[in-house]
């Protein structure tokens, strides 16, 4: 689903006429949003397997000068972690929710 | 339950908002109460499945399942952890090397104590684990820890479950606000969902037992850790709880925690209180 | 070090129930390890099963079989208190071989 979305996404913002190629410096600021997030997820304990492997592959495509696909991946990445971090504060209560008494 | 009644008595007589102050205020002291979370948490799987005998949950899936019980009885008479139990035999009596072994570490000389573990460390503060403690005792004579997640730790605690096999799981909450909290602490982790599959502990183990996950058997949460040490023949290997911890985390998509970090020490504290009375059956074997 | 083989054989009448768990990696020679490298294969080729001189139990082996292999079978016409010897060779030369009681 997020996949094709991004894909989506991309196909949209390539057939836009003012549609340019990510350079490295979008790909700088989409990759310390979702690092933030990601720390701020990582600190309240709950970091997503899927979060840290999105932020692999975002430096991976951009250590291979593919920042169209880095700047992708990052802002997967950073939209992981804030879902985990919504996930986190719900369940401070949530979890009550569950319990058996 | 007598307690519920009087506060309830006394919203019926004030008003709607005292009633509704009264019932949050109920909440807020089961939350505090241990003996009966783990008598509401055992009459929950005895009520869900009233045809299982109490002593059986700890055998896990097999409690849940005719036809895996059968296979199960027939693997116990050859259990696939025997090379395990009989390495942590041997590795528990050879001496460190300065001549002390684990029994020194322990009471009764580490025989017949598992049902007592995890315990609540007043002087630390801490639950503390069996593995937790083999792994201090290795440091405290100046051997190097053991991993968590590996075969040693695993034969090490199948020993000493298999010697204290069929002893009630007998963990004691001492009148310590720390005690309450990190029982609280380990209850709030159990039930928390975590990782992209938004699952908590209880999702499968309290909701779903016997039920099936893939091709496999949910085990219930109560006695679950009797159980610890497993070989499960999905690892072809032995498991430690720490083991278990981990790969359910990463099996929700969640990063796993540091092996006996705070949280599994808790809800490890958690689990196993709550199944108090029950007996230990580890070393298990799972398919 | 301990034996690899374990075995308990029970004779009941004529028949002769055995059962044997073996520790052994029976590596296939697929599996690559954690720095991507292949595990070699490693794993036993022949099984034997001995009674009274006659071989009662011979397995040819290959890649298929799992880690740490268990066996059942039973056969006829041994007694109580005869001997069982069991042996194993893999495909790197090494072996193992142990005797039990039947009892």
């Amino acid at each position: 689903m997020k996949r094709s979305l991004a894909l989506a996404m991309l196909l949209v913002s390539s057939l836009a006429p003012s549609a340019r190629a990510a350079n490295e410096a979008d790909y700088k600021a989409a990759y310390a949003a979702a690092e933030a997030a990601s720390k701020e997820a990582a600190g309240m304990r709950n970091q997503w397997t899927v979060t840290v492997s999105a932020l692999a592959a975002a430096k991976k495509a951009a250590d291979g000068g593919d920042f169209d696909r880095a700047v992708a991946a990052a802002r997967e990445a950073e939209a992981l972690a804030k879902a985990s971090i919504f996930q986190a504060t719900s369940e401070k209560d949530a979890w009550k929710a569950m319990e058996i008494r | 339950m007598k307690q519920r009644a009087t506060v309830l008595l006394g919203s019926a007589l004030g008003a709607l908002a005292a009633l509704v102050f009264a019932a949050t205020r109920v909440v807020a002291a089961d939350t505090v109460d241990p003996a009966a979370d783990a008598k509401a948490f055992q009459n929950f799987f005895f009520q869900k499945f009233p045809t299982v005998k109490h002593e059986d949950f700890v055998n896990g899936p097999y409690s849940m399942n005719e036809d895996m019980k059968r296979q199960w009885r027939e693997k116990e008479e050859f259990p696939p952890y025997e090379f395990s139990l009989d390495a942590g035999k041997e590795m528990f009596s050879t001496p460190f090397k300065n001549g002390k072994t684990y029994a020194d570490c322990f009471p009764n000389g580490g025989i017949g104590i598992r049902q007592n573990y995890p315990y609540f460390d007043e002087k630390e503060g801490k639950v503390v684990t069996l593995e937790l403690a083999l792994n201090r005792c290795r440091e405290a004579n100046g051997e190097a820890p053991y991993s968590y997640v590996k075969d040693e730790m695993a034969s090490l605690t199948a020993y000493m479950a298999f010697t204290s096999r069929g002893k009630p799981m007998d963990i004691k909450i001492p009148d310590d606000p720390r005690a309450l909290a990190a029982f609280e602490n380990g209850k709030r982790y159990f039930y928390t969902r975590r990782g992209q599959m938004n699952f908590s502990c209880a999702s499968c183990h309290v909701q779903s037992p016997g039920e099936r996950i893939r091709a496999e058997t949910l085990a219930p949460a109560l006695g679950i850790l009797n159980a610890m040490p497993i070989y499960r023949s999905e690892w072809s290997g032995m498991g430690t709880i720490s083991r278990r911890f981990v790969t359910c985390n990463s099996q929700t998509r969640a990063v796993p925690l540091e092996p006996q970090s705070d949280e599994y020490r808790d809800v490890e504290y958690f689990l196993s209180y709550v199944a108090n009375g029950l007996p230990i059956s580890g070393p298990g074997a799972r398919p | 070090m301990a034996s690899s083989i374990r075995v308990r054989a029970t004779a009941n009448g004529d028949i002769t129930e055995v059962q044997a768990l073996i520790q052994h990696p029976m590596d296939t020679g697929l599996v690559k390890d954690p720095k991507g490298e292949l595990i070699p294969a490693h794993f036993i080729q022949e099984l034997k099963f001995e009674c009274n001189g006659k071989d009662v139990f011979v397995a040819n082996w290959g890649t298929a079989v799992s880690k740490d292999p268990y066996v059942k079978f039973s056969f006829n016409g041994a007694r109580k208190g005869d001997d069982l010897k069991i042996s194993w060779t893999d495909n790197k030369g090494a072996s193992d071989t142990t005797t039990a009681k039947i009892s």
